[in-house]
């Protein structure tokens, strides 16, 4: 069971809970320019960054997200290097990890949350551990303190979706569309309705994430949902610019939701 | 490990009241340890739909027949035993071979894809999508397709595309497409993962037919099931001819399909099983647990997680996993994963071409290599081969490395 309100989740419901939007930027770690751009969206109106670890098998990941996970690899990257890079980045915001399991399962279960624990890092979101995989995971990361937020899909039948919102926390991960992430040219039909389905059950942040593409989807998404989740769209940005350039992004999303939303 | 878990069961006489060592995993999906369901959540409801419908399908006489009836009429099944007199002769041993290369297509890959073709229509899907390595699986999917009338999509390394041209060619004359894996090794491994993207994308009118005992659960269990026909069948065949089991049963292992079928008419009898893998791809052999995939098995990988690339001469073999049936079976002892060089390889492609006028997939030929190491240390012992594929696909490939 979800036992406790970690940093994170503390976070995401005081800022909802004063009328904001919430908007939570995916960085690769590893990645040329990390830090700076982390740095970055944190100046810019992040809400909370979540730091992509890098692996060599992405199957939840479209082109973009595997472009920069592969260059991070190349560069020598490594959970352990992230996580050392981490301690030196004080944002003053949450920070999430996205990892794959077998990330988690290499280290180990209990070792990898201290580690997490270390790095400053408050919750995990792992897209290939699904509900019926997570126990042992969470009983290492209730102990230590993480936050382990559940990814919650289209494609589940209703009576599935009280049951990952016992086990989640932080916030819930909307998966916005049936597929991987990567830019669209429209928010899909599904984003909303998942949103409004996880709203009617829970008191809990919902955020959609995958295929929030701009600032007008964001906006779009932010109807329904408490927030967004935005990946590829910022890791462009700083494969094809830099830091300043994903600053520049976070910005412009930051006061589109922020002129939408204000007063409401 | 494996003669002290043997004696302790009581053996021949009493094989219908023992417990089969043949593991049913329970809804975890489990062999011991190994396999689960690690997938996205956008598809652990579509699994859980392949599981009842599969349970459904199986239990169902209606649907046996129909497989069946495919399985002899169009496969051309059972496949036959033959005897390698003159290689046995050689290596002071009795050679079988069971002949799954002259199933249809030319493989075992056959048995599995009608089955989960016909699961398919049966689940209302219009369109399969498969990931295929040396090109066997993809064309049992594509033919299957043509078939049964359903759309059908392949994904295949670059690599792979380029030393199986014949097998690509194959595909597209069967109507179906073919997609280069660009990312990663560009082999098996990446095809596979641009499948289960697809999937992911498309799980609503899609049916993913994975090409080997792997993936998240029920696949292990489903293509094992599928596959066990090859046991069943050289079961019988052995003792017709032999009036008693095999000493040994060997196969290559990639994903494990091909062994594992054979395999499972034998694992509660005494016959030593043997599962041969790649030296650059030896999973059981060299690697520790780990999950992607779908599942939880031995992974060649770093001390961070990293899935190592493999490196094979052989394409169905080039997968750094393995089912996790096989990774159970290892772990109790029951089955054996020796690794074989691709210099050998080519040695023992050769040998059963000239001594027996059987050209082999190259995968087979690593059950070849290890049979002809390992004969002194089986002599006069009788040792059952599944031959899963026939050699043609790899002939252009051979032609370039033997000049
Ligand atoms: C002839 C043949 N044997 C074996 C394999 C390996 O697959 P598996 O280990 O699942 O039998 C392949 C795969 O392409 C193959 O074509």
């Amino acid at each position: 069971m979800a036992t406790h309100t970690g940093r994170l989740e503390t976070h995401l419901r005081k800022q909802r809970d004063a009328g904001r939007k919430l908007l939570v930027p995916y960085i690769t770690g590893g990645f040329e320019g990390w830090t700076d751009a982390v740095r970055a969206a944190a100046a810019n109106g992040a809400d909370a960054i979540e730091i992509g670890i890098p692996f060599s098998d992405p199957v939840m990941d479209g082109p973009m997200i595997q472009l920069a996970s592969e260059k991070s690899l190349q560069r020598g990257t490594t959970p352990l290097s992230i996580f050392h890079e981490l301690r030196s980045i004080d944002v003053g915001i949450p920070l999430a990890v996205m990892c794959y399991y077998n990330t988690v399962h290499s280290a180990g279960n209990e070792r990898f949350a201290h580690q997490l624990v270390e790095a400053g890092v408050s919750a995990a979101i792992i897209p290939d551990m699904p509900l019926e995989e997570s126990a042992q995971w969470c009983v290492s990361a209730d102990a230590a303190g993480i936050e382990t937020v559940m990814l919650a899909a289209p494609t589940a039948p209703q009576e599935r979706l009280p049951r990952i919102l016992d086990r989640c926390n932080g916030f819930v991960y909307a998966v916005g569309l049936l597929g991987v992430t990567g830019e669209r040219d429209e928010l899909a039909g599904t984003a909303t309705k998942l949103a409004a389905r996880l709203k009617a059950l829970t008191d809990i942040p919902v955020l959609i994430g995958v295929g929030v593409s701009n600032a007008e989807q964001a906006v779009e998404a932010s109807q329904t949902a408490d927030g967004v989740v935005m990946g590829a769209s910022v890791m462009r940005r700083l494969v094809e610019g830099d830091a300043d350039a994903v600053g520049r992004y976070i910005n412009d999303v930051r006061s589109a939701l922020d002129s939408t939303f204000a007063g409401k | 490990m494996r003669e002290m878990l043997l004696s302790a069961r009581p053996i021949h006489p009493f094989r219908n009241y023992i417990e089969s060592m043949l593991t049913t995993p329970g809804t975890d999906g489990r062999f011991g340890d190994f396999g689960g369901r690690y997938v996205p959540e956008t598809l652990v409801p579509a699994c859980q739909e392949l599981e009842a419908s599969f349970h459904d399908a199986w239990a169902d006489p209606l649907f046996r027949t129909e497989l069946d009836d495919l399985l002899r009429d169009y496969a051309g099944r059972p496949s036959i035993i033959t005897e390698c007199h003159n290689l046995g002769r050689q290596l002071g041993i009795r050679l079988l071979l069971k002949r799954e290369d002259l199933n249809h297509t030319g493989s075992h890959k056959i048995n599995s894809v009608l089955g989960q073709a016909l699961l398919a229509k049966r689940m209302g899907k219009k369109r399969i999508v498969a990931e295929t390595g040396a090109g066997q699986h993809g064309v049992a999917s594509a033919t299957a397709a043509a078939l049964l009338g359903l759309e059908c999509k392949v994904y295949m390394g670059e690599v792979d595309v380029e030393r199986q041209a014949l097998n690509v060619f194959r595909m597209k004359l069967l109507g179906s497409e073919v997609v280069p894996a660009k990312s990663g090794s560009r082999t098996l491994k990446d095809a596979v993962n641009e499948a289960m993207r697809d999937w992911v994308a498309t799980v609503e009118d899609t049916y993913y037919a994975i090409g080997s005992v792997m993936g998240p659960h029920p696949y292990p269990y489903m293509v094992r099931q599928f596959q066990s026909v090859i046991g069943k069948e050289a079961n019988q065949q052995c003792q017709q001819l032999l009036g008693t089991d095999p000493d040994v049963v060997a196969a290559c292992v990639g994903g494990g399909s091909n062994a594992i079928g054979i395999f499972s008419g034998f694992i509660d009898t005494h016959a030593r099983l043997i599962g041969v893998e790649p030296a650059g791809g030896a999973a059981v052999g060299r690697g520790v647990p780990g999950v992607v995939h779908g599942m939880r098995s031995y992974l060649m990988q770093d001390e961070y997680g990293q899935v190592q690339e493999a490196h094979s001469i052989s394409a169905g073999l080039d997968y750094p996993g393995v089912g996790p049936e096989h990774s159970y079976l290892a772990s109790i002892g029951r089955a054996e994963y020796p690794s074989v060089t691709d210099a050998e390889v080519i040695e023992g492609f050769q040998l059963l071409s000239k001594t027996e006028g059987i050209i082999p997939a190259l995968e087979c030929a690593h059950v070849v290599a290890w049979i002809t190491r390992e004969a002194p240390n089986m002599q006069g012992k009788t040792v059952l081969m599944n031959l899963s594929g026939r050699g043609d696909k790899d002939v252009a490939q051979m032609m370039d490395i033997l000049g």
